[in-house]
């Protein structure tokens, strides 16, 4: 299987600090993977540095092709969607409004047939067109955040946390989405993860980063097998 | 009774051109946090270029329009040019380059035209028309009709396009917007187009009843940021309606109060400004950001 | 004291000696015309000055020191003009005047931060001219008031001026007059500044939250900020309407307290040491550009205005910063030693 994304050496830094010291993973077309580690591991740095939010050196390779520096709106037409840190919806607009904007790189004639394949995953969305995004509630934000970013037809998507603030029952039915539009539709997935039991439940592959660097790689299963990786990096 | 309704008609007037200068200042304020107080010479400059073709023979509409499309793209370069370098520096700097530009501008104006003071052509007659008995003044209708009609066709552009809707978004959310592809730097600029076109509409409005000076739009300036901060700097219906109050607030205070007359407008819109900042910082129409410690 | 602190106060010293020489015997190389701006170099410097204390310190903006300067300059022009009082008694006396409207502006300013201080402060200077030119009994309205050969100034404005057994030409003792007060501010400031006070202005400029939770009484230090800062603009203005000879509501104008911004901006807000330097850019940059660019009205402007523009982008901390910029490398060799 080719692999869609390809992180070679990445560094990143905020201003003075280095956040990022050359993490180098592979992400395989259709593949989901999981980015574990503690608070303040670069999980949301290497996210970041994909999407082009962050200044990095090293090489990131999309499909083949080097994104540079490339800033993210370039990379966000490239076929990426980012579902940051704090879900990165637009509280003052409307939930179709917030609709709309994921599509904003997307020709118009798509936009029927990309909002009603949304409302089929999430039917709720259909009465509440015209509530303001910022008074949902945080599981409802966050399925407005994945939304959003499926409006813009992405072949990778980069989940930033989704678990964040979350009752348990959401945060499975939050996963289980992800897991059906990788099954269904082929959707690429690199997702973050502090809550590393159902990350590796989704994902086949995971890295696990400490004080940006990848210290443990392996398919979940392995991950999940192993005794004192748990203990150590994973905290279960 | 006819001179109070003649007088709030005319204060509407007034109070239109203040909104439309004080909804550029808004639009500009929303997006950068940042004051352009160079909007009124931006719109004196424009109200210039429209006089020169005017008098080089165009029809006042064409020179109207012609000159909204040059100010459009004034303020497009004026953010590229200047603003964008000193994006990331702390506001006094920032505040600095509007001043700068403001001088600059203003020196330029007096460069190429001179300080005299001209005639600018009104777009209505200024004939009275009668209605209920009462005079009042057909200008007075039309700039009504036009400030508003600017600031409403822009409410609708933000309302129901693709690029509306994205400015509004870059202003709103800079990072996320970028996340969805909305080039942040070319809404930035774009919204200075709109501002600049905007205070072009106000500079043209008043020029032809204060007359046009490279001076002209200063005390409108102060009446504005007045207005803005009335409606809340927040809110662009709040700049909008903000306007209106003050048009006919002063004009009702000027002219029944006779210790201020027309003397004392300024200051009055001065003490307009201060006591809002000091009562309700968010304006009439504002609302309360809590500021995260 | 550590040993980088002795050197920095040395050298502080060392220039600062050099620069009262410089400005003692400057006048005998300098034509008449040219004391006289120098002199308002000097006002300059002190209204700048001032404005530093509550901008670059404490962080308050001011777009409206103009205001003040006209408070204390109208003060020195009915004193001196309409009550035939002694002008130099007039100038302490107007910067007490300005200081205490700067400490009534000070308490309401406590309710206002950044952008909307600015904007407050703007609309004050906008609309001080209009109130000048109403209450036209006491100010002379839009006529202004006439300072020229009134009995209680020194020199009349064109006769040379004996003091201290010496005779000075009119502007030559405009010019001692300015920059000996200028000197003389200065070091309070310095002083001031220096010290606790100082260190308080500096935390309230850096964060305002920390500084409340150790303890400071910050409106307390915010207003004594203004109140300085205004005497300071007082006396200037009062120095200001001495050197014009003539005050009217269009004598300070909403430009020029965007100029003593710039100034500020300009010299590094923050140290008090740049100021020189912004004096010197507010004063000539557009009499240079009028006579290098054009003479037409309005060219000097649009010339200052790119100057100004591009100083702020590559210097955005003003020329402290540059200096404190390249003089570290500097300073750290010295101290490499262990």
């Amino acid at each position: 299987m080719a692999a869609l994304l390809e992180l070679d050496n990445v560094e990143a830094r905020y201003g003075a600090t280095k956040a990022l010291h050359g993490i180098s993973l592979t992400l395989d077309d259709g593949s989901i993977v999981a980015v574990l580690g503690a608070n303040g591991a670069g999980k949301t740095t290497t996210l970041r540095a994909v999407s082009g939010t962050v200044r990095r050196s090293g090489e990131i390779l999309f499909d083949g092709r080097r994104l540079g520096r490339r800033g993210p709106e370039a990379v966000a037409r490239l076929g990426i969607a980012h579902v940051p840190e704090g879900r990165g919806t637009f509280a003052e607009l409307s939930v179709k409004e917030n609709l709309r904007l994921g599509a904003y790189t997307q020709r118009p004639q798509a936009f029927k047939a990309d909002y009603s394949r949304v409302l089929n995953l999430f039917p709720w969305m259909l009465d509440r067109e015209g509530q303001q995004a910022g008074t949902l509630s945080g599981g409802e934000q966050q399925m407005l955040a994945l939304a959003r970013a499926l409006m813009q037809r992405p072949r990778l998507l980069l989940l930033d946390e989704p678990s964040l603030g979350l009752a348990p029952g959401l945060v499975t039915d939050i996963f289980r989405i992800v897991r059906e539009l990788n099954e269904k539709e082929g959707l690429s997935v690199l997702v973050v993860e502090q809550n590393a039991a159902v990350a590796l439940e989704t994902a086949e592959r995971a890295y696990v980063l400490e004080v940006g660097r990848v210290v443990v790689t392996g398919a979940s299963d392995e991950l999940r097998r192993n005794e004192s990786v748990r203990r150590s990096y994973l905290g279960y | 009774m006819a001179n109070f309704l003649q007088q709030v008609v005319s204060g509407l007037a007034t109070g239109g051109i203040y909104g439309s200068l004080a909804l550029a200042i808004v639009l500009i304020y929303r997006a950068t946090r940042v004051i352009n107080f160079a909007q009124g010479e931006m719109g004196m400059f424009a109200a210039f270029i429209a006089l020169w073709l005017i008098d080089s023979g165009w029809p006042y509409w064409a020179a109207f329009f012609a000159t909204l499309g040059l100010a459009f793209v004034g303020g497009v370069l004026v953010e590229r040019v200047v603003i964008r370098p000193v994006e990331r520096a702390p506001v006094v700097t920032v505040v600095i380059v509007t001043v700068g530009l403001l001088i600059g501008l203003n020196g330029a104006a007096f460069w190429i035209w001179g300080g005299d003071t001209r005639a600018f052509p009104s777009a209505f007659s200024t004939r009275a028309i009668h209605v209920g008995g009462v005079a009042f003044s057909i200008q007075d209708f039309g700039v009504i009709g036009v400030s508003l009609g600017a600031v409403a066709l822009l409410f609708l552009f933000f309302r129901f396009t693709k690029l509306g809707l994205a400015m509004r978004a870059a202003a709103l959310n800079p990072e996320a917007s970028r996340l969805v592809g909305v080039r942040v730097g070319w809404m930035l600029a774009l919204g200075w187009g709109f501002a600049s076109v905007l205070g072009a509409v106000a500079a043209m409005m008043v020029a032809p009843t204060i007359f046009l000076d490279p001076n002209m739009m200063r005390p409108v300036l102060l009446y504005a940021i007045a207005a803005a901060i009335l409606g809340g700097l927040e809110s662009p219906i709040g700049a909008v309606l903000g306007g209106l109050i003050l048009g006919v607030g002063l004009n009702l205070i000027s002219t029944y109060v006779d210790f201020v007359g027309d003397a004392l407008k300024l200051p009055v819109a001065f003490v307009v400004i201060l006591a809002v900042l000091l009562v309700k910082p968010t304006g009439l129409f504002g609302r309360a950001t809590v500021r995260r410690v | 004291m550590s040993r980088r602190r002795v050197v920095t106060l040395a050298a502080q010293g060392i220039a600062f000696l050099l620069g009262v020489a410089v400005l003692v015997v400057l006048p005998r190389w300098l034509s008449d015309f040219h004391a006289s701006e120098v002199a308002y170099v000097g006002i300059y410097f002190i209204a700048i000055l001032g404005l530093n204390i509550l901008t670059g310190y404490t962080g308050q903006i001011s777009l409206g020191h103009g205001a003040f300067m006209a408070i204390g300059g109208y003060t020195t022009a009915i004193l001196v003009g309409h009550h035939n009082v002694r002008d130099l008694w007039t100038i302490p006396l107007a910067g007490l005047i300005a200081g205490g409207a700067g400490l009534l502006f000070g308490v309401p300013a406590l309710r206002l931060s950044g952008l909307y201080l600015a904007l407050a402060t703007f609309g004050l200077a906008v609309a001080l001219p209009a109130v000048l030119k109403k209450f036209d009994d006491f100010t002379g309205g839009t006529e202004g008031i006439q300072l020229f050969g009134r009995p209680g100034f020194t020199g009349k404005g064109y006769e040379n001026v004996h003091v201290l057994g010496l005779t000075l030409t009119f502007n030559d003792w405009l010019y001692y007059l300015c920059w000996t007060i200028a000197v003389v501010l200065f070091v309070v400031a310095w002083i001031v500044l220096g010290g606790r006070m100082g260190r308080t202005f500096r935390a309230i400029r850096d964060s305002e939250i920390a500084a409340t939770s150790s303890g400071v009484n910050m409106p307390l230090y915010k207003t004594l900020a203004f109140g300085l800062s205004a005497f300071y603009a007082g006396v200037a203005g009062s120095l200001f309407a001495l050197a014009t000879t003539f005050v009217n509501p269009d004598t300070f104008p909403i430009v020029l307290s965007l100029y003593l911004v710039i100034g500020a901006v300009v010299s590094g807000l923050g140290s008090i040491w740049g100021i020189v330097a912004g004096a010197l850019f507010i004063q000539y940059v557009p009499d240079l550009a009028s006579k290098y660019v054009s003479e037409a009205p309005g060219a000097p402007s649009v010339a200052y205005a790119i100057i100004l523009i591009v100083v702020v982008v590559l210097m955005p901390f003003g020329l402290t910063g540059l200096i404190r910029k390249t003089t570290r490398p500097l300073t750290d060799r010295l101290f490499r030693r262990s």
